[in-house]
């Protein structure tokens, strides 16, 4: 039996039925045509499915999509709504070169999103174990734990008046 | 790769969820975070017809903290709520270090306590800090309440002591004795990511420098999580001395009964516990100093 679920992804509400077994990435790729979260392994270890539900990053891939009912989705593509101007996090990856295939991007920037909104300003340790569940193959990480730091840097200076509380 | 076709139940009741379970059977299969069982559904070894998701039930995710008396985690409370719960930091360090380096961030903001001990794996982390510090979980079915201590809790791979129709509701971890204090050690081929090949946990209660007590609890290097009991009781009332601990973790060697897989080789693990034993027994000293 389909559910009916209501949920928004990217600040657009949508109400429309699922057949349970299907999952949160089946759901954005194939029903919404928000392509820019990726499949990967589909059990988790690898992050290319990474999406924000309600602020926390999860696996898109071990997601079931009814469970996302009455929740707000966030995925790569809400990172720069307008399509021309970039999220900091986005204009760093290309700036130190943190894109390769880019097969890994999506998730890399949403779990980079979600370390940077808990902790603004990380240490190259926290950097790394903030993406400790996405892999890449082609980078070797080094531009990625960079791009993240000139992100934070960007984004402290971007908002000053929050760094005066 | 796709998931196989079953009904969803998502109940707002912990007895509607009850209700369901037993009317479904052995057809039915609960899911807390999702992060075993889907993965398990995904390569074809679970095929329930009817999954019944605990999210929804009201009141079940809380952590509550009560000094004097303890900690109780609700059964689908993340595994992240637990690692960065200030009185779990706090009071019960060893548990918080267990939530925090298992498996990522995405696996710990969606997984939960309870799901990783229902799972029943060796390897289930969380199982050894919490059998240390002499944790209990609150089962319900359909009759009403039991509580199991942990130690009691595991019968091999994937058993435990809880029947179908039953689902956990919380788990209680005692308030800390003054003097006591608890560690978890592990080592993994992939630092944090990967389950662990090997992990210890240790709590010892201290009068001067004698020990009290003590428990050694070792996990995936036997069937279920173990307790390494000789162990624990050579080092009962006897005065803490390096050589005291050195022993102990010796006799836990003898206890742990690893296999080779593809994360260690029994050989590895062996002296890993040694290792890992010895570890854990001089942090939870440090911290039952200091208590
Ligand atoms: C990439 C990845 C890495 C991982 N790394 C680790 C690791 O390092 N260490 C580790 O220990 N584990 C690891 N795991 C395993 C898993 O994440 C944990 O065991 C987790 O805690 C399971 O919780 P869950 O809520 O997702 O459980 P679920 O998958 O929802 O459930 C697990 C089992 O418990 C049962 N269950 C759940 N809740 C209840 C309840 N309240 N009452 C009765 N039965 C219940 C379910 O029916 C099921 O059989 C990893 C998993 C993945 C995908
Ligand atoms: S596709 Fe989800 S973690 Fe790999
Ligand atoms: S850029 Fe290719 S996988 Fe990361």
């Amino acid at each position: 039996m389909k559910h009916h679920i209501n949920f928004t992804v990217n600040g657009d509400d949508y109400s429309l039925a699922v057949d349970p077994w299907r999952t949160l990435n089946e759901l954005l790729r194939e029903d919404l045509n928000l392509t820019g979260t990726k499949l990967g392994c589909g059990t988790g270890d690898c992050g290319a499915c990474t999406v924000m539900v309600d602020g926390r990053t999860v696996s898109s891939c071990l997601t079931l999509a009814v469970s996302i009912n009455g929740k707000s989705v966030t995925t790569v593509e809400g990172l720069a709504p307008s399509g021309e101007e970039l999220h900091p996090i986005q204009e760093a990856f290309i700036k130190t070169g943190a894109i390769q295939c880019g097969f890994c991007t999506a998730g890399m920037e949403l779990s980079a999103l979600h370390l940077l909104n808990n902790n603004p300003e990380p240490t190259e340790k926290e950097i790394r174990s903030g993406l400790s569940g996405n892999l890449c193959r082609c980078t070797g990480y080094n531009q990625i734990v960079e791009a993240i730091s000139v992100a934070a840097e960007q984004i402290r200076d971007s908002e000053p008046e929050k760094e005066e509380r | 790769m796709r998931l196989p076709k079953f009904e969803y139940f998502e109940p707002k009741t912990l007895e509607a969820a009850l209700n369901l379970l037993t009317q479904n059977g052995n057809n039915a299969h609960l899911l807390a975070g999702g992060t075993d069982v889907l993965v398990k559904m995904r390569n074809g070894r679970l095929k329930p017809k009817a999954v019944i998701g605990l999210q929804g039930i009201e009141n079940l995710n809380g952590i509550h903290f009560d000094s004097g008396k303890g900690l109780t985690i609700g059964a689908t409370a993340k595994l992240a709520e637990v690692a960065s719960h200030p009185d779990v930091l706090k009071h019960y360090p060893a548990l918080a270090q267990a939530a925090q380096v298992m498996a990522n961030v995405q696996v710990r903001n969606m997984g939960t306590i309870a799901g990783n001990l229902c799972n029943a794996a060796p390897s289930a982390e969380n199982a050894p800090p919490l059998m240390a510090m002499g944790a209990e979980v609150a089962v319900a079915n359909l009759q009403g309440d039991r509580r199991i201590a942990l130690d009691q809790f595991f019968r091999g791979p994937g058993l435990t002591a809880m029947e179908h129709g039953e689902i956990m509701t919380s788990i209680f971890v005692p308030f800390p004795v003054p003097k006591s204090g608890a560690s978890y050690k592990r080592v993994s081929a992939r630092c944090g990511v990967d389950i662990a090949a090997v992990c210890v946990s240790a709590w010892v209660a201290l009068d001067g420098e004698v020990c009290k007590d003590s428990k050694i609890v070792l996990g995936a290097v036997a069937p279920t999580p173990i307790r390494a009991v000789g162990a624990e009781s050579f080092m009962r009332e006897q005065t803490w001395t390096q050589e005291l601990i050195e022993t102990a973790a010796a006799l836990a060697v003898q206890e742990s009964k690893p296999i080779s897989d593809v994360r260690a080789s029994a050989d590895y693990r062996k002296k890993m516990v040694a290792v890992l034993t010895l570890r854990a027994l001089e942090q939870a000293y440090e911290r039952a100093i200091k208590n």
